[in-house]
């Protein structure tokens, strides 16, 4: 399996390294601001919400709920070809923010499968020796 | 009061296609850039020596002055995705009223369909780390995740026949342009039997694939009323982006042409009541409708029928992308150019078949990168 993964992996920059080795551990963690308290999506070290160096790493509780889907049937690049069609996702975490993923686990996807709002989980995907990637099944 | 332009400092005055659009095999995006350059200096009545500013998107602007062989002394590259060439037109003016320059010229070309390769992208960009491994990957995909929330807040089925609206009636003015990629008159049933690319948008929701150059002149009013076609006056603009990836988009529902529609209009000191025509981006289907909201054409969640019994389409009270729009004219990547050429030669009464009597004010919105950026200018005549 890890072998044939041939779609793109994520290049972990210095500000990212600790969120990649956790997702490795089947860990999310999430950047918190606190000045304000609020996590935030996706990490760098200076908040976006309120533009501080008073930052800190969080576990998540690995909750979200769906956002909003598509599901894909044209393949975007040929690496895609043999997964559509696929799911991409955007899920509200329980902490607050939002991020981009994938919903797994419900077998060939259409519309009457997937509900707006509907309780999430997250899981993880080993696709090479250094990066899982969290995607989301239902609760 | 008369509707007709009010500000008369800063005119388009030429603007141009290259010299065939559509699918042009061996043509590089920079041959359409040159053609559309030469065509649009030739409509203004210029030289190529008369240009002192330049801007353009896609390459840098050192690349393409190069290129066309001039030395510009204003100088913009303002990329912001295919809304920049609107932007440009705001930066153009700013620029002559300054002094920087005189006569700007804004280029754009893209073989979309047929250049031989593809750049590469930065994986250190937030996009390629945290949505590209998960095939987020092309504007499809992106917009149809907005889509899919907007149908949930508004109901799937009444969305669904706006989307389908739209897209039958822009094909509609699309078969009155002789430049129009598509040739073929849209059912509503070709539009709902059109394949899935990714749900909730069929292939008839998405915009053309094709390679296209346009370009348009920017000139001091001194050096306008000399040349030879009509002014189109530049009234009001305003640009803004709210989010690079879609994933960090505040309101899926609600771009960022919330702000732009609202000042480009007030410093143009005009409402929707004196627009005569609307250039939207439509990227999409769905574009059209949160445009339209985001514009205040209409209010949330009420665009679907807004456009409802073909309103938009030739004949309908509501005027929107007569050229057939990025969903039938032509759609090269950064289509925005081509929003602007519609506007003027409408303004100028030079569209033909699809000529709208005479409008004299027109509004031009430009949607750029995951519904990130918008530039919207108000343009008008005499």
């Amino acid at each position: 399996m890890t072998q044939q993964y041939n779609k793109p992996l994520p290049h972990p920059q210095g500000e990212s390294d600790v969120y990649w080795q956790k997702a490795k551990q089947h860990e999310l963690w999430l950047r918190r601001c606190d000045e304000c308290g609020k996590a935030y999506f996706y990490p760098r070290d200076i908040s976006p919400c309120c533009f501080s160096k008073r930052t800190s790493w969080m576990k998540a509780s690995g909750r979200a709920r769906l956002h909003t889907f598509a599901i894909a049937h044209r393949a975007p690049t040929p690496e895609f070809a043999a997964d559509v069609p696929y799911v991409p996702a955007i899920v509200d975490l329980e902490e607050g923010p939002r991020m981009a993923t994938n919903i797994v686990g419900i077998g060939e996807p259409t519309p009457e499968k997937l509900r707006i709002g509907m309780p999430l989980v997250v899981t993880f995907e080993d696709v090479s020796d250094t990066i899982a990637l969290p995607k989301f099944r239902p609760a | 009061m008369p509707r007709a332009a009010k500000k008369k400092s800063v005119a388009i005055v030429g603007v141009a296609e290259s010299d065939q659009i559509g699918k042009v095999e061996n043509k590089s995006s920079l041959q359409h850039h040159a053609e559309a350059a030469y065509n649009a200096l030739e409509d203004a009545g210029l030289s190529i020596k008369d240009v002192d500013g330049f801007l353009t998107a896609g390459y840098s602007s050192m690349v393409v002055a190069e290129y066309l062989g001039i030395t510009p002394g204003y100088t913009d590259s303002t990329a912001v995705g295919g809304s920049s060439f609107i932007i440009h037109i705001a930066h153009a003016m700013a620029a002559i009223q300054a002094g920087y320059c005189e006569v700007a010229l804004v280029t754009h070309g893209e073989a979309g369909r047929s250049r031989r390769d593809r750049p590469s992208a930065d994986p250190a960009e937030p996009g390629q780390q945290f949505e590209v491994p998960y095939g987020f990957l092309g504007a499809p995909i992106g917009y149809s995740l907005a889509a899919r929330r907007y149908m949930h807040e508004y109901g799937e089925d009444r969305v669904r026949q706006g989307m389908a609206e739209v897209a039958v009636a822009t094909r509609k003015w699309a078969l009155k342009n002789p430049k129009a990629y598509m040739k073929d008159p849209m059912t509503f049933d070709d539009y709902h039997n059109s394949r899935w690319v990714s749900w909730p948008f069929h292939l008839l929701d998405c915009c053309l694939v094709t390679d296209a150059g346009g370009a348009y002149v920017v000139t001091s009013a001194e050096r306008a009323r000399d040349l030879k076609k009509k002014p189109v006056w530049v009234q009001g603009a305003a640009e803004a982006h709210d989010h690079a990836i879609l994933s960090q988009m505040p309101d899926l529902t609600f771009p960022i042409s919330r702000e732009t529609g609202k000042k480009a209009l007030a410093r143009a000191g005009m409402t929707h009541k004196d627009i005569d025509l609307a250039m939207i981006y439509d990227s999409f289907t769905y574009t059209v409708l949160a445009s339209l909201e985001a514009l205040g054409f209409c209010g949330r969640g009420e665009a679907p029928d807004f456009v409802a019994n073909q309103r938009t389409a030739p004949g309908g009270s509501f005027a929107l992308n007569t050229s057939g729009g990025g969903l039938s004219y032509t759609h090269s990547g950064m289509y925005g150019m081509f929003l602007v050429l519609e506007a003027v030669r409408q303004l100028r009464g030079e569209c033909g078949e699809r000529q709208l009597g005479s409008p004299k004010v027109a509004l031009i919105n430009g949607t750029g990168g995951y519904l990130s950026s918008t530039g919207t200018v108000v343009v008008a005549v005499d």
